[in-house]
């Protein structure tokens, strides 16, 4: 069974950053990687997450089944934009050079290629550093940091427990599955997807049911030991701001300054080397 | 007795739930005082929670309705108070503590109720550590909850409720989800507990033999509401009270009874070790035993299925099961019994093919099951999981039996006909129109097995059937297993309880890491030092009675008290008539 979202629990410095500092850093990064189009910065931004990554003692078995998946999405969205929007590129950046001698509408373009490079690099820089953030923060650090950011502890408790009830989740429905497998739905690659989802269905129906007949327990056993008593609480995984941490968040504001200084710098979001 | 000791005093109390038309609770009297340990026992629909939700304060903050009358804590009506303020006196911990924990370190669930009250970081620390040591759980504080053992578990649940330094601790069915072994050391646990911190105890529970393994001040019976006794247990044990309430009596007591000795508070019955028998008592006991009828053993039936050598190892290289090598014949009722980890549920995925075994061979009717899928597999060996609300995906009764056949693409008069027999045999015809919702856990239980039974299968295989139930529906649900049985279908049991493998199984084979240690009837098996050791059994009562009898048979006196009570019911079934088939 693949766990999607899952705390490895390795000694790095990533792991030494509270859970706040990576979400900030994360938000930063995505936007810095989000906001512009200049090749150079993307691929220094690419590279620096994968070595990030391996900063963070991040196994590839660890990953692995998530890499895939993205890796899967990010070729079908890029056969896409080539299909609806071959010539986006030429538009772009506002020359055309045809290669191969082949020409037409679909025929390739430096310009069309340059821009899913562009593209490819903009998934490999924010990507790894999701990855990044999800193994290295412990979700209970991580609700107390939010809380120590003004986060009100009841939302940021919420999010620690659902992640805690994630492997609980997971379990339950593979026994479910196995079950109802045995009672004769089938779920393997035997039957038609349509029949598929159907018999999805009759496990999650099941699953729903108790996992709410748990959250009422949960919500029983919280209560009784007095959760929602004080506007505040104190946190046993609670970890102090570090002079790593404000470091950490000043480089990534400076990423971001960069990211502007290159769109401005370029005269706008796409650095041409066409011209 | 100082009136400053009064913890808990419920004086005329009643309560009725908003969406109920009746009261749940009415003209409660009982009183708490420190330092004292009773028992709260009553069959399921008695009360008993409510009381606990009364006490613990989720009555009337969580759970809406009508208090009438008084109920007052430490010298306050908690009415007038928080569940908060409540919450500091009185530390609850609830019944299935793998729902109860919220941290994900067993760390962190301890800190839980002192977070909630900002103690700073430091003390924290401290604190846990602490009462980690007390409770003997320090090794474990980094790990998660759910990877623990059934009683490391009940430990941190317990330090969770420890950390807070309650006067009232109360315990809703500690026992319910643990094996023998187990749940003796939780019960040695409260009672060591309570001495360290001179706290109050309150443990509802039915199990009631399970729990008077350490003293307990007072026994209270529940009933429909209201309490039928207050009592010391020595006075309970010598009245009639228990069985004529659905509660099961210790079986020595039983045992005593059926052998027409008088029990009487004097004898001490509260407990085996105390236990106190006249020479004229022992005379009756090994009376009884000598005219006892002892029924002969069946013959061997035809193997029905066949697990020879069988090796499974988990992905992550956990070896769960070594050479598994085991026969069930047609038409036997079987347990597997042994701790939580031993393997019996492996083994049962493997039969039911949910697991691929690594090394040796499954056979049924002599024909290896290795090609057959799990639907096909379905076919003729068909597993009941133990919380039917896993099993449950249709609105209706009807529909839910009738989804296994549908799914195999049966005709609708083949379906019609199948549910129809299946909802009959399992007592469900008055019901079948009705929606699931509407069912008691034991009635979705059957709905669970009529489902299977659908599909014909000649092996039934249940994981804990009776998990969670008190005397009345354990007692239903086995008889109709019976009955199952009885008409030729083999079943197999996966089980903790005892009292199941000692009255309802022909014969048990105990798991213990990942192997077969025995293969015999219960009565032997339960006479057995070494393997009960090894599997974290508990040896049964009766074989210390017989031992102190000084039978010099104790397994056939063990035997001799099942066959006793078998032939007992069955001629209590016949007098009830047909009462029990509609």
């Amino acid at each position: 069974m693949n766990n999607l979202f899952n705390y490895v629990d390795r000694q790095s410095p990533i792991h030494r950053l509270t859970g706040a500092t990576k979400f900030v850093c994360l938000l930063l990064w995505s936007f810095a990687a989000m906001s512009t189009y200049d090749t150079r910065l993307l691929a220094v931004l690419s590279v620096a997450s994968f070595v990030l990554l391996k900063v963070s003692k991040i196994r590839w078995k660890d990953v692995s089944f998530m890499l895939g998946f993205t890796a899967v999405f990010l070729i079908m969205n890029n056969v896409l934009v080539y299909l609806f929007s071959p010539d986006h590129g030429v538009e772009l950046y506002g020359s055309c050079t045809y290669l191969f001698g082949l020409s037409g509408k679909y025929a390739p373009t430096a310009e069309q290629l340059f821009y899913h490079l562009n593209y490819f690099l903009k998934y490999l820089a924010t990507i790894p550093f999701v990855l990044l953030f999800v193994c290295t923060t412990n979700p209970s650090e991580f609700a107390a940091s939010l809380n120590k950011l003004g986060v009100k502890y009841t939302v940021a408790y919420s999010v620690a427990l659902a992640l805690r009830y994630i492997p609980d989740v997971q379990r339950e429905y593979h026994e479910i599955s196995q079950a109802q497998q045995a009672r004769g739905i089938e779920m393997s690659k035997k039957a038609t997807l349509f029949n598929r989802l159907k018999s999805a269905g009759t496990i999650l129906v099941p699953l729903i049911l108790s996992s709410m007949n748990k959250i009422d327990v949960v919500a029983n056993a919280m209560e009784l030991r007095g959760f929602g008593k004080n506007k505040k609480r104190t946190w046993y995984m609670g970890q102090r701001f570090r002079w790593t941490d404000i470091t950490a968040i000043i480089i990534c504001i400076i990423l971001v300054g960069v990211a502007f200084l290159c769109n401005y710098m370029n005269g706008s979001r796409f650095y041409n080397p066409f011209i | 007795m100082n009136k400053n000791d009064l913890l808990l005093e419920f004086n005329n109390f009643g309560f009725q739930y908003n969406a109920q038309s009746k009261p749940t609770l009415n003209n409660i009297n009982f009183a708490l005082h420190r330092g004292e340990k009773v028992l709260i026992a009553g069959p399921s629909g008695c009360g008993k929670s409510t009381m606990v939700h009364c006490i613990n304060g989720l009555i009337p903050f969580s759970y809406k309705g009508e208090m009438t009358g008084s109920l007052k804590i430490k010298g306050q009506e908690t009415r007038n108070l928080s569940l908060f303020e409540i919450s500091k006196s009185v530390g609850t911990v609830l019944q299935d503590s793998d729902s109860q924990f919220v941290g994900l370190t067993v760390a962190e669930d301890i800190a839980f109720a002192l977070e909630n009250d900002c103690v700073p970081q430091d003390e924290l620390t401290e604190r846990v550590k602490e009462v980690a040591t007390t409770v003997n759980v320090r090794d474990f504080l980094g790990h998660a909850p759910g990877d623990l053992s059934g009683g490391q578990k009940q430990r941190v649940s317990m330090a969770g409720v420890l950390v807070d330094d309650v006067d009232i601790l109360l315990f809703d069915e500690p026992l319910a989800n643990l094996d023998p072994k187990t749940g003796k050391d939780a019960i040695e646990l409260i009672d060591e507990m309570q001495k360290k911190t001179g706290a109050a105890v309150i443990i509802v529970e039915h199990r009631l033999e399970d729990v008077l393994h350490r003293h307990v001040d007072r026994v209270v019976l529940m009933s429909e509401g209201s309490i039928v006794a207050d009592l010391s247990t020595n006075e309970l044990l010598s009245s009639n009270l228990l069985a004529d309430h659905g509660i099961r009596e210790p079986l020595y007591v039983t045992a005593l009874k059926y052998a027409g000795v008088k029990v009487t508070a004097r004898m001490c019955p509260e407990s085996i070790d105390k236990l106190n028998l006249s020479g004229e008592d022992i005379k009756k006991v090994c009376d009884w035993f000598k005219a006892c009828e002892k029924i002969p053993g069946k013959e061997t039936p035809e193997t029905i299925l066949k697990a020879s050598d069988i090796e499974f190892e988990y992905d992550n290289g956990h070896k769960a099961l070594y050479d598994i090598s085991l026969e069930v014949g047609q038409g036997e009722m079987i347990a597997i019994v042994g701790t939580n980890g031993a393997g019996k549920s492996t083994f049962s995925k493997v039969v039911c093919g949910f697991e691929k075994e690594n090394r040796g061979q499954l056979t049924f009717k002599g024909s290896p099951l290795s090609e057959l899928s799990i639907k096909e597999r379905a076919d003729h060996i068909g597993y009941v999981m133990q919380n039917p609300n896993q099993m449950i995906s249709k609105v209706m009764i009807m529909d839910e039996v009738a989804l296994g056949l549908r799914s195999r693409g049966r005709s609708e008069e083949v379906i019609k006909e199948r549910t129809e027999n299946a909802l009959k045999v399992c007592g469900l015809w008055p019901f079948r129109n009705w929606p699931v919702s509407a069912l008691s856990f034991g009635q979705k239980k059957r709905v669970t097995i009529a489902s299977i039974l659908a599909l014909d299968p000649e092996i039934i295989i249940l994981d804990e059937p009776t998990a969670g139930q008190d005397f009345r529906h354990y007692t239903e649900i086995m008889e109709f297993l019976t009955e199952l049985n009885s008409k030729g279908i083999t079943i197999i049991m996966i089980t903790h309880d005892m009292h199941l493998m000692l009255e309802y199984a022909s014969r048990s084979v105990v798991f213990s890491k990942g192997t077969v240690i025995a293969d015999d009837t219960a009565a032997k098996i339960l006479t057995n030092d070494d393997i009960v050791k090894r599997a974290s059994l508990k040896e049964t009562s009766l074989y210390r009675l017989a031992v102190m009898c000084g039978i010099d048979n104790p397994s056939e006196f063990v035997q001799c008290f099942i066959d006793y009570e078998r032939s007992h019911r069955e001629a209590q079934k016949v007098q009830e008539g047909g009462e029990c088939n509609e």
